[in-house]
């Protein structure tokens, strides 16, 4: 495998029924693909994280999925609110969920700590008003 | 224990029939949040919850669990169900609270042990 396998998804914003179908995809992608069961692991929980988290707070977005030979790159870019205070956001059990997304069993303030524990490396870029793109690297 | 026996066992209404009944169930995670879930849940336990909604059988399918039980007769929502079918993913319910499906379930695993 000399060229890296990309996956490209649209977020909907708007529907929480569908939220974690790209997540899905990926991970039985992987599977067909035959990558060990750990790996498949961080990517699935960090990239269910990321897409919950778009669905949840920024109406959606986009998920790029680069696999090369020596690590899986998630990129997630939405054009959301931004994130105000990165380090209280990061902090377990800190949430911004409204009621009604948290009846759903979300907003346990787990999303961002959960992508950083799952994986190599996670970067975020974040503007108030502008948007966030979280890049994570899953090491093979 | 395997799916068939567990459901046996514990007198569980089978929702969505799992894709392979013989499965062996090996451990049991109990909780609603699904972040929570899905940092917690290893593959082939059982996850006991009372959520009904499509995101658990998204956290079910990511985390191959070996089934879903929901406890106090919850019903799953219909779209929920239909996402279960279509990934293959066993849903089972009983009228029990999660205590005691876990009370039944510790002494079934030590039994079997």
């Amino acid at each position: 495998m000399n060229e890296p396998i990309r996956f490209h998804f649209d977020v909907d914003g708007e529907n929480f029924s569908s939220a974690g179908e790209a997540s899905v995809t990926v991970k039985k992608r992987l599977r067909q693909l035959g990558y060990p069961p750990d790996v498949i692991r961080k990517v699935s929980v960090a990239m269910y994280e990321g897409e919950i988290n778009m669905v949840i707070h920024a109406h959606g977005g986009e998920a790029d999925i680069e696999v090369g030979k020596s690590e899986i790159v998630i990129i997630l870019r939405d054009k959301g609110p931004g994130i105000a205070n990165v380090d209280l956001a990061m902090q377990e059990g800190y949430s911004t969920a409204r009621d009604n997304i948290r009846a759903l069993g979300f907003g346990a303030g787990m999303g961002l700590p959960n992508m950083k524990k799952y994986t190599d490396s996670m970067h975020i870029d974040t503007e108030v008003g502008v948007g966030t793109t979280i890049t994570m690297k899953v090491l093979l | 224990m395997t799916l068939t026996e567990l459901i046996d066992a514990l007198s569980l209404h089978v929702v969505c029939p799992p894709s392979s009944p013989e499965r062996e169930v090996r451990n049991v995670y109990v909780g609603d949040l699904l972040s929570r879930a899905m940092s917690r849940l290893q593959a082939d336990d059982l996850w006991i919850t009372i959520m009904t909604n499509t995101n658990v059988v998204a956290v079910a399918e990511l985390t191959d669990v070996a089934a879903v039980l929901l406890a106090e007769d919850v019903a799953l929502l219909p779209d929920a169900v239909h996402a279960a079918q279509d990934n293959g993913i066993a849903v089972l319910s009983s009228e029990k609270s999660a205590f005691e499906l876990c009370r039944d379930m510790a002494h079934i695993l030590k039994a079997n042990a």
